[in-house]
């Protein structure tokens, strides 16, 4: 009964009504799906191919997939790193009219991660300290917003490569909710949720014998709380110092910067005689990095790839001698003399690997093992040709993981399956 | 194990006028089922979220036993929110997945393992323990992701819309599986819901709340027989309870051709604020089917029936049209609904003549909106 058949998108599609939706998610046939690992997910949720892009589903209910939804469009107008909700559709049946849940759809979140291919890729020695170093940042910032998650984990979240670390996505937002201003209970019971919710995905991965370079994961999943803690307290806690100490203000606003924030308000009282300064600064943004870079080049990245790319900037600023010069018309030559010409000599076949900000990154890094190798100075050129012929080749593709190795699929598709989570 | 009270517990939440919930006094006691009910906004999940710690409160107090825990962070108040979560983990045994959390707590394994047999045993879960998630039934499943929480062995269980997500058909089963847990565990448990008829089935006492302030509790029984005000009788009930709104005059309650004798105490209990009115409630079963000529008889024209094989239900309203919006019900306004006799039901525009049956009204007093003494 396709005249039932509802869907809610805020710029439909109309490929969406070619695809299935009279079958059950878990029987959609094999040509449809794009081969994406998941982390572990109480739902059926399938990767298909649409109109040259992918598409990740989930089956639920009604209600409950239109306030994530909803949701979802609230964190992405908040500018919260999160996957973004592409619509909602009711009413499916199948051919005997027997109902079908309803489905949430979210665009895949290109070039991002799951935690159980990360892991089981062996991709740094300290890759558990990373993402959850990621993980506290996203968790400060949804704080920062109002939002409570209620369902922190690793399996709820994506990772993408920034600069070297990781940024984390907030994938689920089934249990969460927004409010005006979170209260310390609910920051402390999600910070808890985390906790155990990561120490539990570890002891999974390590019963699996998936789990390289970590020992205690109830250590891991202690670290959260405390980088969680605190970043929690460099963004929001009060500072007092003697009048004479006046310094201590900007100070505190570069170092807020320099975490990725920007503070919108600060709040600078004195006592009756003068003799001390309390500041509370109330951080509006995190992205500080990311705007700058926005503004002066277009580019839209990360937060540490901004910063890292702003640094290039910076020196490529000083090198040519334009101290004095306006920074948009630096960046503007900067852009076309350093970076397009980097990023234009990656040869097409190989641009899939790794996303041009972070290739850029990665270049940057090689320049630097060149020179420190070759003793004197490299220029981009040649470290980006050095680059492209050494070491891009070996990488795996990652705009969408689909080379990964078969025998991590297997491992991984071999346990999940059965709880309704695709390959 | 232990009760939980709420001491005048009040919420607001920054920048609203009036509390999300206002001044709640409510005992749960040591062992028992209370359910939270009402429309959205009614301060039911405040009021839980007060209990876990996750809202503050204002002004009042909430006790866990005899432990103030006001000021008390989520994770130290030894509560447990069940069906937050149940992604199990692929890897892990189904006895690892429900004791991991003592494991990080520490607890020794020989007890760890105890607990654990206890609660699978409890769970009908004891021959899976060695087993992996993915050799289980869906239902299995669930059940091991109650054991995460009972294994803690929490003093108190916390249930938000734990159904939510499920279809009618597990809803129902799950329904069943909670109750009767609970009633083998016998922790005590505040359990949230928007649908009354989970609340009936479920609890061992209603707490029905409405704009942040608590309506009435009782055990599903008083607030069905006995509601407090117009509200809960509208609420509790499926379908729902007619209300009318009657004149009165000569020691009767009148309706277009309606008219109702009413007792000596109702009409004294009317006050001049009551304009001579009066709302009178009845459900659906406590109309008889009868014939014209009898006292308090009134006719309804039938717009629908619904046949449930052990039931059947009219819906249709007053056949004198100016009166018929006197008389609402949950099926809407203006409408009436009747039970009948299922192997003779009337048909669409039938009219048929009912009467309440003697002592099965409710009167309500139409300033107030409370129940007057019958």
């Amino acid at each position: 009964m396709p005249a039932a058949l509802q869907i809610t998108a805020a710029s439909p599609d109309p490929a969406l009504l070619d695809l299935p939706w009279h079958i059950p998610l878990e029987d959609w046939p094999e040509d449809l799906l794009a081969a994406l690992p998941r982390g572990i997910s109480r739902h059926v949720v399938r990767f298909v191919r649409l109109s040259g892009r992918v598409i990740a589903i989930k089956e639920i209910g009604e209600s409950v997939a239109y306030r994530e939804y909803a949701l979802l469009r609230d964190l992405d107008r908040l500018d919260v790193p999160s996957v973004v909700p592409v619509g909602v559709i009711t009413g499916r049946r199948a051919p005997d009219g027997e109902p079908l849940d309803s489905v949430l759809i979210t665009k895949h979140l290109r070039f991002s991660l799951p935690y159980r291919a990360l892991f089981s890729r062996h991709l740094a020695p300290d890759m558990a300290t990373r993402l959850i170093d990621a993980l506290a940042v996203l968790l400060v910032r949804l704080h920062l917003t109002g939002f409570y998650w209620g369902d922190v984990s690793l399996s709820n979240t994506l990772f993408r490569r920034d600069a070297g670390e990781f940024s984390a996505y907030l994938v689920d937002a089934e249990t969460g909710d927004m409010h005006p201003q979170l209260t310390r209970g609910q920051r402390e019971y999600d910070l808890e949720i985390a906790r155990v919710n990561i120490i539990g995905e570890l002891m999974d991965l390590e019963a699996g014998g998936l789990l390289r370079d970590v020992d205690d994961t109830v250590l891991v999943g202690e670290m959260l709380v405390q980088r969680y803690n605190e970043l929690w307290a460099e963004l929001t806690e009060a500072e007092e110092f003697s009048s004479a100490d006046r310094w201590r203000v900007s100070a505190r606003i570069q170092r807020l910067n320099q975490l990725g924030y920007d503070v919108g308000e600060l709040q600078m009282t004195t006592d009756i005689d003068g003799t001390t300064v309390q500041i509370q600064p109330k951080v509006v943004d995190a992205g500080h990095h990311h705007r700058r870079l926005m503004r002066l080049t277009g580019l839209d990245v990360q937060e540490n790839q901004a910063r890292r790319l702003l640094n290039d900037m910076d020196t490529y600023r000083v090198a040519t001698d334009q101290l004095g010069e306006d920074e948009e018309l630096v960046a503007h030559e900067w852009l076309s003399e350093i970076f397009e010409p980097a990023i234009a000599a990656i040869p097409r076949n190989l641009r899939r690997k790794l996303e041009p900000a972070e290739a850029f990154h990665e270049i940057l890094e090689h320049r630097w093992y060149l020179a420190e190798k070759a003793g004197h100075d490299v220029s981009t050129q040649e470290a980006v040709a050095s680059y492209v012929s050494s070491v891009l080749p070996n990488r795996p593709d990652e705009e969408a993981i689909l080379g990964l190795d078969t025998a991590t699929l297997r491992a991984i598709s071999d346990t999940d399956t059965e709880i309704g989570v695709q390959r | 194990m232990a009760s939980v009270t709420f001491d005048h517990a009040t919420r607001v939440y920054p920048g609203s006028e009036t509390p999300a919930v206002d001044a709640l006094n409510l005992e749960v006691a040591d062992g028992e089922f209370l359910v939270l009910v009402g429309p959205s906004g009614c301060g039911k999940s405040t009021s839980l979220r007060m209990l876990a710690g996750l809202e503050d409160v204002n002004s009042g107090r909430i006790l866990i036993g005899d432990r103030d825990v006001t000021d008390v962070q989520p994770k130290d108040r030894d509560i447990a929110m069940v069906f937050q979560n149940y992604a199990l983990y692929p890897h892990m045994s189904v006895a690892d997945n429900m004791g991991f959390a003592l494991k990080i707590a520490g607890t020794p394994k020989a007890e760890i393992r105890q607990r654990v047999e206890e609660a699978a045993k409890i769970l009908d879960l004891s021959q899976y323990l060695d087993r992996k998630p993915k050799a289980l039934s869906g239902g299995q499943r669930q059940r091991v992701a109650m054991g995460r929480a009972i294994v803690r062995s929490p003093q108190v269980f916390l249930m938000d819309e734990p159904l939510s997500n499920l279809d009618a058909k597990l809803r129902v089963q799950t329904r069943t599986q909670i109750a009767s847990l609970q009633r083998r565990l016998g922790v005590t448990t505040v359990y949230v819901t928007h649908d009354q008829t989970e609340a009936l089935t479920m609890g061992d006492r209603i707490a029905v709340l409405k704009d942040g302030l608590l309506q009435q509790v009782g055990t599903p029984r008083e607030m069905y027989d006995t509601p407090k005000n117009i509200f809960v009788a509208g609420f509790i009930g499926s379908p729902a309870m007619n209300l009318g709104q009657f004149k009165v005059a000569d020691g009767k309650a009148n309706l277009a051709e309606t008219h109702i004798p009413l007792t000596r105490e109702v009409l004294d209990s009317l006050t001049a604020e009551d304009n001579n009115e009066i709302t009178l409630g009845f459900r659906p079963e406590s109309l008889d089917t009868t014939t014209e000529g009898d006292v308090g008889a009134f006719p309804v024209t039938v717009d629908l029936v619904e046949e449930l094989g052990s039931d059947a239900f009219v819906y249709g309203q007053l056949a004198n049209k100016e009166a018929a919006q006197a008389i609402t019900s949950g099926a809407g306004e203006s409408q009436m609904i009747v039970r009948v006799d299922p192997r003779r039901p009337p048909l669409k525009g039938d009219t048929v003549w009912v009467k309440i049956r003697e002592g099965e009204q409710h009167h309500f007093s139409p300033a107030t909106g409370l129940r007057l003494p019958s």
